[in-house]
């Protein structure tokens, strides 16, 4: 039997489609303002990289900020439920979850189900947004970033956690002649601290397991590690743990629905 | 969707008398909404509401449209919009209800937070007309006896400031009539919150908030008692004939902070089409109930009831007095408006959370000022914290 959960973020979505035991495809493409047509196409696309389609499926689950566009889900479930449940089906230790999304970040204390969360005020810092502001002000790729702190000698301080001013104070940075690599370090360590203050108000307990697409970038983990003093796992694909929860929650609703119409 | 109730009807004429009332008044007092309101009545001064005339502003979605008046001229966009909206219709001369009417004098209390105080020097320069300030001393722990006798002195002195600037002596005998009214009004607002006991809840906090203006503005007159009779027979009515506020109703919540006026109606939807019906909240319960040790003590009874009011004490009491809320009305959770305007009811929120009994969730908005307000936000991080409680 199979199931599919979605994911449309502020930047990308995904689609994960899943049988009873495992992951069977997954997509990733970039969100554009027709909210209804990406979904649809990154189902589909996903759904033909399993060699499958949309009757195959038995229940879809939408979730991420544009959750509510996708019309032919069942059910939609906030981007919360579905990292933390996501997150734990891959690393069954899983006692803490840092999400860190387009245009927000989050941290879940886990149990068996969510046992409370924190997310990021109104602010972009802290946010996959905030580290692809700072890399167009470097003039880099926000790919890049995680090689570029590898290099890092030092790290200059960020001080305002703001993004808008972190910006003003890279470009005066490259003014002064620092090094780029500096500069990435600094961003990243910036943005480190403020997750952690968040993380800290939840309680951080280990495993605690990075997901969402800044999770790609090795530096940010570097950072959030020294922060926090302890090691922290990323899944292999860390950007698809919102979309797998959806699907695995379109998997529980089927058996529900069976459990009721069978009793 | 949402379940209008008669009372709401019975309000907005209730309250539109009032405005008319201002509009003959010989004399016109502008007041904070945690001044002692019954010595004004008891001398036949009109009390006009700067901050209940805001919140109509923001429930009107106007907050952003006078706060700019204010801001055009130098406020801060972090000072209070209850604060930048009044100043911002004083200038425009205008509002939704033609402005307030002239004031004669000024009286801020700062026992809800020390911005009055700075906003009616402002009113007192713009109107230049005197301005009175009763000032409570924060409660950390308990009222202490110096505490009363301080305000009590403050208050003989308002009333020598009132009999010169009105020409008029103070009835003792009219004093106190004025304050059993008051306490039979705020005993009859009670009973309305209390109907939220009931399970399912004939009532929400967003019921509440829009029936609230009478026992802030009227406080002290004989309208809000039979008003809130009234509206209590109406949710009784409810319970008797099984209608609930919010269809099957699954979960009970409590509201914490001023309301979102302007996002009433979605929020009241939102909770509504999730089965979750916020039942109370400690805004509105800051106005149900007074300290009337003995009813011979008229200033004494006044001094303390408004010291010790919800957002002049310490985190401690604030908790103890959620908690109460969150066993008196069997709430599964706590939702926190972390209120941009209002820094004494939003600092110390996340140390709340953790001394209060339930699970909490934290939105941040603002009263007024719709700017602040991110509805996709606040969605998911409501939409997540029901997902936990179920």
């Amino acid at each position: 039997m199979i199931f599919a959960g979605i994911d449309i973020g502020s930047l990308t979505s995904k689609c994960v489609i899943i049988d009873e035991n495992k992951i069977l495809a997954y997509e990733i493409s970039r969100v554009t303002p027709k909210i209804e047509d990406v979904a649809e196409m990154v189902y589909r696309n996903a759904l033909m990289k399993a060699n499958l389609s949309e009757k195959d499926v038995k229940v879809v689950i939408a979730t991420g900020y544009g959750r509510n566009k996708v019309k032919f889900a069942k059910d939609r479930v906030t981007e919360i439920t579905c990292h933390a449940l996501g997150a734990k089906y891959l690393i069954p230790t899983t006692r803490t979850v840092i999400d860190i999304g387009g245009q927000d970040s989050k941290v879940i204390a886990v149990s068996n189900n969510v046992e409370s969360f924190v997310m990021n005020d109104k602010c972009a810092a802290g946010t996959g947004r905030f580290l692809e502001v700072m890399a167009s002000a470097l003039g880099v790729e926000v790919s890049e970033l995680g090689e570029l702190d590898k290099k890092a000698e030092k790290s200059v301080s960020i001080s305002s956690t703001c993004t808008v001013f972190a910006e003003s104070e890279v470009i005066s940075y490259l003014a002064s002649g620092e090094k780029v690599e500096n500069i990435v370090a600094g961003v990243h360590n910036a943005i480190a601290s403020r997750i952690a203050a968040m993380a800290k108000r939840v309680g951080v307990k280990p495993d605690v397991v990075l997901t969402g697409g800044v999770a790609k970038n090795s530096g940010v983990k570097r950072a959030l590690e020294k922060e926090l003093g302890l090691e922290i796992k990323v899944p292999e694909e860390p950007q698809i743990i919102g979309a797998l929860g959806a699907a695995l929650i379109a998997k529980v609703r089927y058996a529900d629905s069976r459990g009721k119409s069978e009793g | 969707m949402l379940k209008k109730l008669r009372s709401n009807e019975r309000m907005r004429q209730l309250m539109a008398g009032y405005y008319m009332m201002g509009h003959s008044a010989r004399n016109v007092a502008w007041v904070t909404s945690g001044a002692p309101v019954e010595i004004l009545y008891a001398m036949d001064i009109y009390p006009a509401y700067p901050e209940n005339h805001a919140a109509l502003i923001g429930a009107a979605k106007l907050g952003p449209n006078y706060s700019e008046y204010a801001e055009k001229i130098g406020f801060s966009r972090d000072l209070c919009s209850y604060a930048r909206c009044d100043i911002g219709c004083v200038l425009a001369q205008s509002s939704p209800i033609g402005g307030l009417p002239k004031p004669t004098f000024l009286f801020a209390c700062n026992n809800i937070c020390n911005t009055v105080v700075k906003w009616y020097e402002v009113l007192s320069r713009i109107f230049k007309v005197p301005l009175f300030v009763l000032d409570t001393p924060f409660v950390r722990k308990d009222v202490k006896e110096s505490y009363i006798i301080y305000v009590r002195d403050q208050l003989v002195e308002f009333m020598d400031f009132l009999e010169k600037l009105t020409g008029e002596k103070l009835d003792d005998g009219k004093l106190q009539k004025t304050l059993m009214m008051a306490l039979a009004g705020v005993k009859a607002y009670k009973n309305v919150l209390l109907t939220a006991r009931n399970k399912p809840s004939p009532l929400t906090c967003f019921d509440a908030f829009i029936n609230m203006a009478p026992i802030v503005c009227l406080r002290g007159t004989e309208y809000p008692i039979s008003f809130y009779s009234e509206m209590k027979s109406e949710l009784d009515e409810r319970i008797k004939n099984g209608v609930a506020a919010v269809d099957d109703e699954r979960i009970r919540l409590l509201w914490d902070n001023i309301p979102i006026w302007y996002q009433l109606r979605w929020l009241g939807e939102f909770f509504a089409s999730r089965k979750a019906c916020v039942v109370a909240d400690t805004y509105t319960n800051a106005w149900s109930w007074m300290i009337v040790k003995d009813k011979s003590d008229i200033l004494g009874s006044i001094a303390e009831t408004y010291i010790y009011i919800y957002l002049n004490v310490g985190l401690e009491r604030m908790a103890e007095a959620i908690n109460d809320l969150i066993d008196v009305y069997d709430v599964d959770g706590v939702v926190i408006h972390s209120n941009r305007s209002c820094k004494p009811y939003s600092f110390g929120q996340y140390e709340l959370q953790k001394m209060i009994s339930v699970p909490s969730v934290v939105i941040e908005a603002d009263m007024v000022d719709s700017r602040a307000f991110s509805q996709a936000q606040i969605e998911t991080r409501l939409e997540a914290f029901l997902e936990m409680l179920t």
